[in-house]
């Protein structure tokens, strides 16, 4: 079992606010990695750190074996670590098939034109965007531009996918179809961080949870050991529907 | 020693001419601090209020600093003019569009200032008579005019902490959509501010004329220095802008004691690279 | 069909600089192959400002320091040290383009605004230093000896020659342009364009490739400079360094449509004649200077993605011709 992402005692710091404090854990190449907890925990904050946006103050993240802390995002790119965003970026006045293969051309691949306009297609196949390949990007919906943000970083073929958010304001039926895919990407060989608020999604689709809570690591294990967890249910009381679902689990 | 003495002789000068300098360069920061626009209209504003002065005294025969309220309140206008017509379409557009909108009215004024008024130097015959300090004369144009930047100066001030509309702009500035939220009117305040910022930008002229000839096409070198200020002070720091303003006179004054005085600009504009490079957020810290 | 469909996007630039080119020749009028040379000048200053402005987003307004400073080095290098006119040119780019890496690399840093002053301040502080810089001349500059004109056949022959090296370097600027758009590297400098950080995240080494744009936009605008002021017979620092017409150039590629190959072409070409046109003109003479300023304002407020960048997005169909 090779360990993909080694993150050791990462803290990271705003001015006055401690955003993250000494997140430790291995993860292994092929697992899904569930990251939850209550809004402002530090998720996304932990997400720019592994991607070298917003480099940490102390502790080390290694990626494929190589020590990545300081590195900038394109060396995390280079290296095979590809990212969504929760607030979508698209690039407006590129088509969506430019837009994706802008992710195949500069991960870690490095294809030239002609090969990565092959695999943008066959990538806008996978996400269901075939049909809105030549449009620009900018004038697609905020559903369809989080697909592109997906199939942007599937294009790149990536080590490691971090997905921050995906489901967010997706339907019930929308949400299985999103579970599916995330699923067959793994079939691909990929190792997958989901960050989400949708517990259901979560829970079923793990295979390890990890929960944030103010910064710091409160609690790590299978998602049904989570959901017993003390210290996440007083996390989430302050968030009576979630604490709900969560009981509902059991 | 000649050099002492030669220091002793430029210096006041250039902290006088400072001031005015920071005048010019608040009327610059004033805008971007508040809506994010360079104007590049700046320089001919500041040539208009030069010609201001010039026609207040010759053609109405006006001392130049009661001509100073009449330029100022036509500088207020044309800001305000302009606001309406070039900025105020294009304020939300990537700031390519602001630039190049400001840009062309400069183009605008250039030209039709060309036509009107040729490129021909003009000159104000004014003298207020001078003052000797130890072995240094001070003009009483310098002086005088020192004096009036720092009321404006002041003035400002009162006007931004004092008073209601000063009040808005501060908000404006600090996040324009939270004051929209709060039912401040954007759009006049707005257009208030730039016409505040081309008033300044005015009357610095208006004193410049005091001291120099001119033309149409002077105001582009106090431009050129106002943006040095505005990045040395950190733009949108009206405040800084003075100080700027003051260093970089004190610089203009020490600088041909040691050097031919064709370096200065060299030193000017290699300091405002460095600065942008090293602290863009400017010596005493930009609004945004 | 293939070949046809890869190169569209090149064949309306080619067909309008060798249109330029060929109409002097045709009427065989020396004052048209002189308005013919101003265009092509600002074809290839514009197509090059474009791999800054239009594919990277970065804003210069002091471009024109590149055209200044390897104008000064061909020039110098000519009179001084008796270079060819073909090696005066080529230093004269190649100067600028390193002028371009060490600049670049320390202002591409900045963005938005802060990029643009600096880029006057670069400009302004080159004027400046040059001004003082005995070695060029200081505030007089260097002034061909009329003797030079001798080895290329005498001054008549020397213009009819230096007309088509400027046609070459327009016909150069707009091959590089498409090269560029049309590269895997010109596709990461539309991403930085499109979003920088997202870029960046993706995989596009930013500050590498705008390093690059940079100088691939400096070279040739250097090497107009050595031919503009071989053929004008002097060079002084306020000639080299103008910064109105360095924001004019801007003019032109956003009349045009920046971003796109036949932008600024048809930018430059119709700025020029627009100018051409007031200058003789009785009535607009002295106020050309406000028609254009006018004629931008109008551009900047209604159309912002100038004229092949609307039509662009009106007709998506015309998008491989008007590249």
């Amino acid at each position: 079992m090779t360990i993909l992402l080694s993150l050791q005692g990462v803290t990271k710091q705003f001015g006055g606010l401690q955003a993250l404090t000494n997140v430790t854990f291995d993860l292994p190449q092929g697992q899904i990695l569930g990251l939850i907890g209550p809004n402002g925990a530090g998720k996304t904050t932990l997400f720019n750190a592994i991607n070298g946006v917003y480099p940490p103050e102390n502790g080390r993240i290694i990626f494929r074996d190589q020590d990545v802390t300081r590195a900038r995002p394109y060396h995390h790119a280079r290296l095979g670590m590809a990212r969504t965003h929760q607030i979508v970026q698209p690039l407006n006045e590129l088509t969506v098939r430019e837009n994706v293969m802008v992710g195949a051309c500069f991960g870690h691949e490095n294809q030239n034109l002609s090969n990565s306009a092959v695999i943008a297609d066959e990538v806008l196949a996978f996400v269901g965007l075939t049909s809105r390949a030549d449009q620009l990007a900018g004038s697609l919906n905020v559903a369809q531009k989080k697909r592109l943000e997906m199939a942007r970083a599937l294009a790149a073929r990536p080590y490691l996918l971090l997905l921050d958010e995906v489901l967010a304001g997706l339907n019930s039926s929308e949400i299985d179809n999103m579970i599916q895919t995330v699923l067959k990407i793994r079939e691909r060989g990929i190792t997958i961080i989901m960050i989400e608020h949708v517990m259901k999604a979560v829970m079923n689709v793990s295979d390890r949870v990890i929960v944030l809570d103010y910064g710091q690591q409160i609690a790590e294990g299978s998602p049904e050991t989570i959901a017993k967890d003390e210290k996440v249910i007083e996390a989430y009381l302050g968030d009576p529907k979630l604490a709900e679902q969560l009981l509902e689990e059991e | 020693m000649q050099q002492f003495n030669l220091l002793v002789a430029s210096l006041p000068d250039g902290i006088l001419l400072g001031f005015v300098y920071g005048l010019a360069a608040m009327g610059l920061t004033l805008i971007w601090g508040v809506m994010n626009v360079i104007n590049l209209s700046h320089g001919p504003i500041i040539a208009l209020g030069m010609f201001g002065t010039f026609f207040m005294v010759t053609k109405m025969g006006l001392n130049p600093y009661a001509g100073l309220i009449p330029v100022a309140v036509i500088g207020l206008f044309i800001g305000i003019l302009i606001y309406g017509i070039a900025v105020h379409r294009v304020i939300n557009a990537p700031h390519l569009s602001s630039l190049l909108a400001t840009f062309s009215v400069n183009m605008i004024i250039i030209g039709l200032g060309t036509a009107a008024l040729t490129t021909s130097p003009y000159n104000v015959d004014f003298s207020a008579g001078s003052t000797k300090l130890g072995s240094t004369t001070i003009l009483g144009t310098r002086l005088i005019a020192a004096l009036v930047s720092m009321l404006f100066t002041g003035g400002l001030y009162l006007f931004l902490y004092r008073t209601r509309p000063g009040k808005f702009i501060r908000a404006v500035a600090n996040n324009r959509s939270a004051a929209e939220l709060m039912g401040i009117p954007s759009t006049r305040i707005l257009a208030l501010s730039f016409g505040l910022g081309t008033m300044l930008a005015a009357v610095s002229g208006a004193l410049i004329a005091t001291f120099f000839p001119f033309s149409i096409l002077s105001g582009g070198s106090y431009e050129l220095k106002s943006f040095v200020i505005g990045v040395l002070g950190g733009l949108g720091n009206p405040i800084g802008a003075l100080f700027g303003g003051l260093i970089l006179g004190v610089l203009e004054g020490i600088i041909p004691a040691f050097l031919e005085s064709s370096w200065v600009p060299v030193i000017e504009f290699g300091l405002f690279v460095i600065i942008l490079l090293v602290r863009p957020s400017g010596l005493f810290g930009a609004k945004k | 069909m293939k070949l046809w469909h890869r190169y569209s996007g090149i064949l309306l630039p080619v067909l309008v600089v060798a249109a330029l080119t060929l109409w002097p020749v045709i009427t065989g009028k020396p004052s048209n192959r002189e308005s013919a040379f101003t265009i092509l000048k600002a074809v290839a200053l514009a197509s090059s400002l474009n791999i800054l402005l239009g594919y990277t987003g970065y804003v210069s307004f002091g471009h024109i320091v590149f055209y200044g400073f390897g104008g000064y080095v061909g020039i110098f290098l000519l009179t001084e040290k008796d270079w060819s006119l073909w090696m005066a040119i080529l230093a004269g780019g190649v100067a600028s383009g390193i002028l371009a890496f060490l600049l670049g690399s320390a202002i591409l840093r900045l963005r938005g605004a802060y990029f643009a002053l600096a880029t006057i301040g670069v400009n302004e502080a080159m004027r400046a230093f040059i001004n003082n810089f005995e070695l060029f001349g200081g505030p007089t500059g260097i002034t061909l000896n009329f003797s030079v004109y001798k080895t290329y056949g005498g001054a008549a022959q020397a213009l009819q020659t230096s007309f088509y090296i400027g046609a070459g370097l327009a016909l150069a600027a707009l091959l590089t342009s498409y090269f560029v758009r049309t590269s895997k590297f010109g596709l990461g400098l539309l991403a930085i364009r499109e979003n920088e950080d997202a870029a960046e995240v993706m995989g596009v080494v930013t500050p590498s490739a705008k390093t690059w744009a940079y100088v691939l936009s400096a070279v040739i605008p250097g090497m107009i400079g050595v031919l503009f002021f071989f053929k004008n017979g002097n060079v002084e620092p306020h000639d080299a360094f103008p910064l109105h017409a360095s924001i004019e150039l801007l003019v032109m590629v956003m009349l045009g449509g920046q971003g796109t190959v036949l932008g600024p072409i048809l930018g430059a070409f119709a700025y020029q004649g627009m100018r051409g046109y007031l200058v003789t003109s009785d009535f607009f003479k002295d106020i050309q200077l406000s028609v254009s300023g006018g004629l931008l304002l109008m551009i900047v407020l209604f159309i912002p993605a100038g004229a092949i960048g609307w039509l662009r997005h009106r007709i998506p169909l015309m998008r491989r011709v008007l590249a």
